[in-house]
């Protein structure tokens, strides 16, 4: 496997960085919406290296993060039932939920298991006919049409003991609840390179002609973020907001048609709750009625006590891009990732987590 | 979130691992050769100095790309006991073996141990096996311990880094980790990606043939070269730095690293080392360690410098960023 190398080209990198540096004369504030994107410029060093008039603003794109606690709640109470194998991605495990973690619960004997995709959970069903496997749907467009595929799959071969406890979340609507609560000045968006996969480019039209925002899709390597970086600064210059690809490679104008066909023919787009945000409309996706059969939030009635968030824990805010990880009073000292409190320092997409394991005394946090 | 039970991180060799020994093992068994947290422990036994380790080796799929459980279990101690200079003297070998495993499968391993036991030059001299009910554990569990023997004037410590020092790595890293994934969760690669599992013995006696000065040396296993340079950091009291473009990394498990969201730096290798040496020396044994099979692509990654107990790394963009140890289990990115 190549092509990596080339995207981490040291004389390259030099020359995009000098560009930006030479066109970029006003404040500006960019946020990157994803958490692979937080994750890559921490790994990567880049914010040392922009112009101090440009600040990047971690956004909500982190999957395990914007999962509320209610969801949470109810996935550890399944986790608990004696004939479910409950599975999930491994970074849930460790996400605190109001009272525990799937972690503990697998210590304290219930059948949690890591897996890698929903096909993952398919097969464990496949093995094991007299017991429930339940997976739990977290994450964006670029996860769900795989989920929606395993439900079409497990309906197709007549698996009857496999079951999704979907939690998805679309982020689009959030990039317009963001725009519309207008909290924190954004100034461009850096587009997320795996969502944009499915959606395409065009789903984002709206935030340049509507709010007048310029949006460039980025891919994951250093010279990605950074060309994208450059395709915002030129666009604020120009005083044209429009919707670039930078990441061409990957990236299509109508998105993956095949997997938004299949995300189409097994869920419904529905208002979705998201931490730090309450109820995000037209945000969710829950599992159309004709599939219900797999439905985990229909087929197991749990009881889940009231939630409770962890006082004083800015996970919400940053989530918003409001504050930052430093601006919290827990960051670093009582929330670290052995220890965390709140989400966005456990999941290694949370920005929590970034500006603690590549940030904590080196880099220039602005 | 703290639990009162043992979770699996507890057992990943990062700091969970690093806290457990600390707050429990430590306090309970307190005695200065422990305290040292070398990998092995060396005494001196009348003229002899011997080194004493070991290790258990559970692993799924026990047949992996390059290798597999009982190659494994005796690579890793006697590397173990090779990363304080000394030579493997002798081993035992513990086996613990579900009810039902095939007969077959056993024979594979044992040949195995065998043949790499022989390319060592070392032998099995004691050993013990058990069965338990068929599903107490996963098919086999196999624990290993060896002695080796540390010749005179030779140092090697986890605490002996110094300013000024320079950091080499054996080999390419992320191989072990990468192999073991691909195969237990059915991932293909273009080009298959083979564990590094190997014995490091002869590579670390032609070290010595041209430096007895070598400071440290560590196979980072679990928890993969950041988390054993941060051990070396902290037991020396001092930074190493090295740099991001040095450190070598085959394509295949870059990709692989790309594709799952893991940093190599995390994963578990099986035949590489890290070594610490004196700055003036470091290229006499970089060309020696060359000329070994097991060092053919070695590289000088960085440098020791003054501040305290940290790791930095120097991003091919120039920046510098920490390196941290590995906290909790290491697990695929989501989107």
């Amino acid at each position: 496997m190549r092509y990596i190398d080339e995207y981490r080209n040291p004389e390259l990198l030099k020359k995009i960085v000098s560009s930006i540096q030479a066109e970029s004369t006003k404040e500006v504030r960019l946020m990157e919406v994803c958490g692979t994107h937080t994750v890559a410029i921490f790994r990567s060093g880049i914010k040392n290296i922009l112009p101090k008039n440009i600040s990047l603003i971690s956004g909500p794109g982190c999957p395990v993060c914007v999962t509320p606690n209610l969801d949470i709640d109810t996935a550890i109470e399944i986790a608990k039932l004696d004939d479910v194998i409950f599975t999930t991605f491994g970074d849930m495990i460790r996400v605190p939920g109001s009272f525990s973690n799937l972690e503990n619960e697998r210590a304290n004997g219930a059948d949690v298991r890591v897996v890698y995709s929903s096909l993952d959970a398919l097969n464990i069903a496949n093995h094991n006919p007299d017991r429930k496997v339940v997976f739990f749907g977290i994450g964006f467009e670029t996860t769900s049409p795989t989920i929606a595929s395993a439900i079409l799959s497990a309906q197709n071969k007549g698996v009857r003991n496999f079951f999704v406890l979907s939690s998805h979340k679309l982020i689009p609507p959030a990039m317009k609840m963001l725009l519309e609560a207008g909290e924190v000045k954004i100034d461009g968006f850096i587009c997320p390179g795996h969502v944009s996969t499915i959606i395409g480019s065009k789903v984002y039209d709206f935030i340049a002609e509507e709010y007048n925002v310029p949006c460039a899709i980025a891919g994951f390597e250093p010279i990605d973020i950074l060309q994208a970086i450059l395709m915002l600064i030129r666009q604020i210059n120009d005083g044209k907001p429009k919707v670039e690809i930078g990441y061409s490679r990957a990236v299509r104008p109508e998105g993956n048609i095949t997997a938004l066909n299949i995300l189409n023919d097994v869920f419904d787009i529905s208002d979705a709750r998201w931490r730090g945000f309450g109820i995000v409309p037209s945000s969710g996706l829950t599992v159309k009625d004709k599939y219900c059969q797999f439905d985990a939030k229909k087929v197991f009635i749990v009881n889940v006590e009231p939630e409770n968030e962890p006082k004083g824990c800015l996970c919400g805010e940053v989530l918003r891009g409001v504050k930052t990880p430093i601006e919290c009073a827990f960051f670093a000292n009582s929330c670290t990732p052995d220890n965390p409190i709140g989400p966005c320092m456990v999941s290694s997409e949370g920005t929590c987590s970034s500006y603690f394991k590549y940030g904590k005394y080196s880099l220039h946090i602005p | 979130m703290k639990s009162d039970k043992i979770l699996l991180s507890h057992g990943s060799g990062g700091k969970a691992s690093h806290e457990l020994i600390s707050n429990l093992f430590l306090p309970a068994f307190n005695n200065p050769v422990l305290d040292q947290l070398n990998d092995q422990a060396v005494l001196q036994v009348g003229d002899v100095r011997i080194a004493y380790t070991t290790d258990s080796y559970i692993i799924d799929p026990i047949f992996f790309p390059g290798g597999d459980i009982g190659k494994l279990a005796i690579c890793g101690t006697v590397n173990d006991l090779a990363m304080c200079g000394a030579s493997p003297f002798c081993l035992s070998a513990s086996f613990i073996i579900e009810e039902g495993f095939p007969m077959n499968d056993l024979q594979k391993i044992i040949t195995s141990m065998g043949e790499i036991a022989d390319e060592v030059g070392v032998k099995i001299v004691t050993g013990d096996t058990k069965v338990a009910n068929k599903g107490y554990l996963d098919k086999i569990f196999i624990n290993t311990s060896g002695i080796g023997i540390v010749d005179k004037g030779i140092n090697i410590s986890g605490n002996n880094a110094k300013i000024g020092d320079t950091v080499i790595i054996s080999g390419t890293i992320g191989n072990h980790g990468i192999a073991v994934l691909s195969k237990r969760e059915g991932f293909e690669f273009d080009s298959p990606i083979i564990s590094d599992c190997a014995p490091l013995n002869s590579l670390v006696m032609d070290m010595l043939s041209v430096s007895r000065n070598i400071r440290c040396l560590r196979d980072p296993t679990r928890g993969g070269l950041a988390t054993t340079l941060n051990e070396l950091a902290i037991q020396s009291n001092v930074c190493i730095i090295i740099d991001e473009v040095n450190i070598p990394i085959n394509e295949s498990v870059k990709g692989a690293c790309e594709l799952l969201g893991y940093d190599p730096l995390y994963i578990a290798n099986e035949g590489v080392l890290v070594a610490i040496v004196p700055t003036d020396e470091a290229s006499n044994i970089l060309k020696k360690m060359r000329e070994n099979k097991y060092g053919q692509d070695a590289q000088i990654i960085g440098k020791v410098i003054a501040e305290p107990n940290k790791v930095l790394l120097k991003t091919a963009l120039g920046t510098t960023r920490i390196v941290d140890m590995l906290s909790g289990e290491l697990l695929p990115r989501i989107c």
